[in-house]
């Protein structure tokens, strides 16, 4: 029994084609955003649409993307994870020192710290816990943890996450292709398979799900320790692109998952999300925070607005769109 | 007996208890020594936490995804913009105040035009508007080096027996707020469409408006505590109100009020913000360093928050 044969049984075909539409154009949505900012850039500054700029314009993406896909297992679930950013930072620096200096040890951590994940997902769901306020708590965890890990900006990568972050394949800048990947992986893990849909499910209907005889527990740690994998690979990845780490230096990726994760058509209740959107939406983010809006001749002084002017200008495209759609 | 046992069913009282926990504790540390210097300095700087808190709880008292990301950018403009408007000047702090009050309020409100024109969850909307208003800030007040007037600097300082006025002030507000909340029409409105937004709109309840005004409200609260911290710590500046996103959202949670919305509770912010203050002062007299300190307070709420348990979700 699937939704799908029940909307056959429940719909007509006419009304099933306009609700295929309509969701077809919802899934375009992030692509056209993604589109209309290229074409900003474009317009602005053309010479930016080359493989070096891409390759300069979205050097962070692939960190952003994936830390937008850690959010996104959470919002799948209903749930908000407000410590990214800094979990993001704490696995940084736990890259630049551990992992390079004693490998073994850097595994042994990185792995408990996803089974830190997992257990607070474990703990949300026993004590009925606010989401917020629990990761609102592990954001101080983890920063203090990344201070006490590295007290002064330092470390180094591990040479071959150096190697891997310096890829340079022909024709298509990597973050491109990184992104692309990591969008097509995710899409098929979590819409394809059948315990993907469970996986959603258990954001859209947990009552219906728990009375199929589904555990809600074990899709609740399973939501939050891939949101914790997917931070692990983005704190590393990063950590392979800047060379060395600071504790803050994810600070800034909570806002910019959820933003990621919103752009790309996802909702925060309902388990509707979709990676393939929420990667666009990072790297709509990625290039909207990029260093070239300084060849843009944007000011310093404006360029958090920019990022701003970007998000609103792109959902308000998207308002216009779903308008016509209706 | 009786009275003791409904007390402790009330959701405000646990974070009250910590507060005092954390301190007895600490007085115990030193010995006796600065037990009323510490209560003195919790309330001053509670104070600040509370006003935003109040302002962010109506705001997620709204319902899920309700929540003003743009407080610590709005903190900072109107800190900004208090002090140029003062100038230094003591005769201008009303006119200060006043300004920095509406220069909040315009942001909330176009927190809400946001939210509303482009139909934007409100996280998404305020976090924008932070953005934009951040650049505001930066350009607006760079290099500005005025120092508030000393009437005012003297006032946010300013204490009788060892409490700060300004607490007593908040107290009063806070009262007010929690008025407003329980036997006012706004109030109730506001946990209305927390409780449920669509059964609220059948009811006759103009959502519209009163999302307005929440929004509106919490920002004129930004607003002034912004102008009141660059009085307390005698100058504006861009991060003045960076740490003021996660305490807003902390002490609203801690004291009690559902993140699901429809459900709040004004004395448990105060409770919440003492409990926070009280905890940092506490890890400060330890003598620990900053990440053990950041490590402690994570796992101390999170305890917390453990410990009190959740409740059963509206929905």
């Amino acid at each position: 029994m699937t939704a799908a044969s029940l909307d056959t049984t429940a719909k007509t075909s006419a009304e099933r084609g306009a609700l295929a539409r309509a969701r077809l154009l919802r899934g375009l949505l992030p692509a056209l955003s993604l589109a209309l900012v290229l074409l900003a850039i474009a317009w602005l500054n053309p010479r930016a649409i080359s493989y070096f700029g891409f390759s300069l314009m979205l050097n962070l993406a692939i960190p952003i993307a994936l830390a937008t896909i850690a959010q996104m297992f959470v919002i799948a679930g209903n749930e908000l994870d407000l410590s990214i950013g800094t979990f993001v930072g704490f696995v940084g620096c736990v890259t630049a020192t551990w992992l390079k200096d004693a490998p073994l040890i850097g595994v042994v951590i990185l792995l408990g710290s996803i089974g830190v994940y997992a257990l607070l997902g474990a703990l949300i769901h026993l004590r009925n816990l606010p989401s917020i306020v629990v990761t609102l708590g592990m954001s101080f965890v983890w920063q203090g943890l990344a201070i006490l890990v590295l007290p002064k900006p330092g470390g180094k990568a591990p040479d071959w996450l150096l190697g891997l972050m310096a890829f340079k394949p022909p024709f298509i800048p990597f973050p491109i292709i990184a992104a692309l990947l990591i969008g097509l992986i995710v899409h098929f893990g979590l819409m394809r398979t059948s315990y993907g849909v469970i996986l959603r499910g258990s954001g859209g209907n947990p009552a219906a799900l728990g009375r199929a005889g589904w555990s809600l527990l074990k899709t609740k740690i399973v939501l939050f320790a891939l949101a914790g994998l997917f931070g692990v690979l983005s704190g590393m990845a990063l950590i392979g692109i800047t060379t060395s780490a600071d504790a803050n230096i994810g600070n800034g990726y909570t806002l910019l998952a959820i933003a990621g994760v919103i752009l790309g058509g996802g909702e925060f209740v309902g388990g509707r999300v979709s990676p393939i959107g929420a990667v666009i939406g990072a790297l709509t983010l990625a290039l909207a925070a990029s260093p070239l809006l300084t060849f843009m001749h944007i000011p310093p002084d404006w360029q958090v607005a920019a990022n701003g002017a970007i998000l609103i200008i792109v959902l308000a495209a998207r308002v216009l769109i779903s308008r016509k759609e209706r | 007996m009786t009275s003791v046992k409904s007390l402790l069913t009330k959701p405000w009282i646990w974070s009250f208890l910590g507060a005092l926990l954390v301190w007895l504790a600490t007085i115990a540390f030193t010995g006796g020594y600065g037990a009323g210097g510490m209560v003195t300095a919790a309330l001053s700087l509670a104070v600040f936490t509370v006003i935003v808190g109040v302002g962010q709880m109506f705001v997620i008292t709204l319902g899920p995804g309700n929540v003003d990301l743009s407080l610590p950018a709005n903190i900072g403009l109107a800190s900004a913009v208090a002090m140029k408007v003062m100038d230094g000047n003591d005769s201008m702090i009303v006119v200060g105040l006043l300004a920095a009050l509406a220069c909040g309020a315009a942001v909330g409100a176009a927190n809400y035009l946001l939210i509303w024109a482009l139909r934007i969850p409100p996280i998404i909307a305020t976090l924008s508007a932070s953005f934009i208003i951040q650049s505001i800030d930066i350009s607006y007040g760079r290099g500005l080096q005025i120092k508030p007037p000393p009437g005012f600097a003297d006032f946010a300082n300013w204490q009788i027996l060892g409490i700060p006025v300004l607490a007593i002030l908040t107290v009063l507000f806070t009262i007010g707020a929690a008025i407003a909340l329980q036997r006012m029409i706004y109030g109730r409105s506001v946990l209305a469409i927390g409780q449920n937004i669509r059964a609220a709109w059948l009811a006759g309840v103009n959502v519209g408006r009163i999302r307005f005004l929440t929004y509106t409200l919490s920002g004129a609260l930004g607003g002034i505590d912004g102008a009141l911290l660059a009085g307390y710590f005698r100058g504006a500046n861009v991060d003045i109100g960076n740490e003021y996103l996660l305490a807003s959202i902390a002490v609203v949670v801690i004291g009690g009020t559902s993140v699901a919305g429809g459900k709040a509770n004004v004395p448990g912010v105060w409770g919440a913000a003492l409990f926070l203050v009280l905890l940092l002062t506490m890890l400060n007299t330890f003598g620990v360093s900053a990440g053990v300190r950041l490590l402690l307070t994570g796992l101390i709420i999170v305890g917390v928050i453990t410990a009190a348990g959740g409740q059963k979700a509206l929905r």
